[in-house]
């Protein structure tokens, strides 16, 4: 479904991302982890057509997408969310929404119904006349998704969806992933919470300064060392103990 | 499944008041004696009309233009030199002025978009281009310079010029509900919900698959046709432009002012802003002869709108009608 083939982006002379290369088949949940400053909002930027990359390749579908405005990368089934929430604030939840989805229809009272099932299906019903701003964290991370969804995505890139939310609002919204990805949306995320990695992902990238460092089922790379020092430095690995050796 | 209310735009005691107020406007001219009174409502119908050009650009893209009187310009110096120099009948010349109005817009949408100028570069580029305009008229042939262009009294419908003022005022009437009704239609179309995206989070807007520049461009066409339609107007109603009139930073700060007092980005917001602020001015002159006092309490009027009532007047009567369940003033 998605193919990145040794994607960089620099900034300066300095490589936010190095040489990644990443693959997605279709219907999987595929996570991205990764120490703070590791570039993965970046290179999920740079897949999603909002940064040029200096190098390499993006493929969705078997068509190179590389370099392609965000727009038309949006038409053609990929959409990515923000990790900093961007509510379009003076609209209410319903108009938010409402912006994806008018990819599909031009009429108001169409968007407006199509709408209402999204924010029904991300829990969100009750807010649906409620201006933007009124909403919690919680709220606006759902928010995105929903938006998101409003474009009918065959592929969605979520960035830390779950960051600054409580262990139910957690809960929740893991199942609403796991239920978009049931009705056939592939998914990339990113996450900082191990806990909803550990339960959603089937597949694990591991990229630390730059570079993808790990790949695999979430409970092998949690295992692995050069992962643990990324996270914790050097020789945590062998200070943890355990059968471990780096 | 519950369809969450679905058609809950305006409220039934606003139509009534909207009604009301039809009927007023309408009556007005009838009623009032004095071909004076009638010029003042015929000149806050039309700053309401070009409040809303900068509106659709300003308010609901949230493209903040300083120079917004280049379309007013333009559109006034299209007619003039159509029926003047060429001999157009005045009605077609309307039309060719509105035409180009909506070009100048795109042009100007294109070359400012396209290199990604936002917020207060658009805002100065757009100045640089009103002046540019100005000096240009100052000094071409075809716009006689500064003295300006005359266009010869010949009254009568198909010379769109007529003796009794009110006719003009039901012109401009016409006109403000014509702004009204393309402001109402951006609230309830795809057009409008995406200029209210990008104007709200460009980035969230372009993930969400909208073409920004496109769509900007469009809105810009859309907004200069109206501005010139209103330069086109000011033409046959006082026969006369010169650069000064046409190209003035007051009018692109008029243009603006209007809407943001009135409150940027709603149906109404301008035609509000542009019966205070003419009721004020009105006023002001009858109690004083000093030049230029109403700038100065516009000037006020502004600094306590921005700080008390950033969302404009009609906000108050958002808030009321939010209470009573409704939205979309």
């Amino acid at each position: 479904m998605l193919e990145v083939v040794e994607l960089s982006k620099r900034f300066g002379g300095l490589y936010a991302v190095n040489q990644a290369s990443i693959q997605v088949g279709q219907g999987q949940i595929v996570a991205l982890i990764g120490p703070n400053g590791a570039g993965k909002t970046t290179l999920f930027a740079t897949i999603a057509g909002f940064l040029q990359p200096d190098g390499g390749r993006v493929v969705l579908n078997g068509r190179d997408i590389t370099g392609m405005p965000v727009h038309e990368i949006c038409a053609l089934g990929m959409v990515r969310t923000f990790q900093i929430t961007q509510p379009f604030s003076r609209l209410t939840v319903a108009e938010n929404i409402m912006v994806g989805v008018y990819q599909h229809t031009s009429s108001r009272r169409e968007a407006r119904r199509l709408a209402w099932e999204i924010a029904e299906y991300v829990g969100m019903g009750h807010l649906f006349d409620l201006p933007s701003t009124e909403l919690t964290v919680a709220g606006r991370k759902r928010l995105e998704l929903a938006r998101a969804l409003g474009t009918r995505p065959q592929l969605l890139l979520l960035d830390e969806v779950m960051a600054g939310l409580n262990p139910t609002e957690m809960a929740e919204i893991i199942g609403i992933i796991r239920g978009v990805r049931d009705r056939g949306v592939t998914i990339l995320l990113i996450e900082h919470v191990m806990q909803a990695v550990m339960s959603l992902a089937e597949h694990v990238y591991v990229l630390s300064e730059g570079k993808l460092i790990a790949q695999g089922p979430p409970a092998a790379v949690t295992r692995d060392p050069a992962v643990i020092e990324a996270y914790l430095g050097k020789n945590a690995a062998q200070l943890l103990g355990g059968d471990v050796h780096a | 499944m519950n369809q969450g209310n679905p058609s809950r735009d305006g409220t039934p005691g606003g139509r009534w008041l909207l009604g009301l107020l039809l009927v007023v406007a309408v009556a007005y001219p009838l009623l009032v004696s004095s071909n004076y009174a009638v010029d003042v409502g015929m000149f806050i119908l039309f700053t309401a009309f070009l409040g809303q050009s900068w509106n659709i650009a300003g308010g609901f893209a949230g493209q903040m233009s300083f120079g917004h009187t280049m379309f007013f310009g333009m559109g006034a110096y299209c007619s003039a030199i159509l029926v003047v120099t060429y001999g157009i009948n005045p009605w077609v010349a309307w039309a060719l002025a509105i035409g180009v109005g909506a070009c100048l817009g795109a042009a100007v949408g294109f070359l400012s978009f396209r290199f990604g100028l936002r917020g207060s570069y658009f805002a100065l580029i757009t100045l640089a281009f009103a002046e540019m305009f100005r000096v240009l008229a100052d000094s071409a042939a075809i716009t006689r310079g500064g003295l300006g262009i005359l266009v010869p009294v010949r009254q009568g419908f198909d010379q769109l010029q007529f003796v009794d003022g009110r006719t003009f005022y039901y012109i401009a009437l016409g006109l403000c509900l014509a702004g009204l009704g393309i402001a109402g239609w951006l609230k309830r179309s795809r057009f409008g919900a995406r200029l209210e995206a990008i104007r709200e989070n460009e980035d969230a807007a372009r993930a969400l698959g909208i073409h920004v520049l496109k769509e900007k461009i469009k809105c810009l066409a859309l907004s200069g046709a109206i501005g010139a339609a209103g330069g086109s107007f000011y033409v046959q109603k006082y026969l006369y432009i010169d650069p000064h009139l046409a190209f003035s930073v007051a009018r692109s700060v008029e243009m603006l002012l209007v809407t943001m007092i009135g409150g940027a980005g709603t149906v109404f917001g301008p035609l509000v802003g542009a019966t205070v602020l003419g009721l004020l001015g009105e006023l002001t002159r009858s109690l004083s002869d000093a030049q230029g006092l109403s700038l100065v309490i516009y000037g006020v009027v502004l600094i306590f709108i921005i700080a008390f009532l950033p969302n404009g007047l009609i906000s108050l009567l958002q808030r009321r009608s939010r209470k009573a369940g409704g939205r979309n003033a």
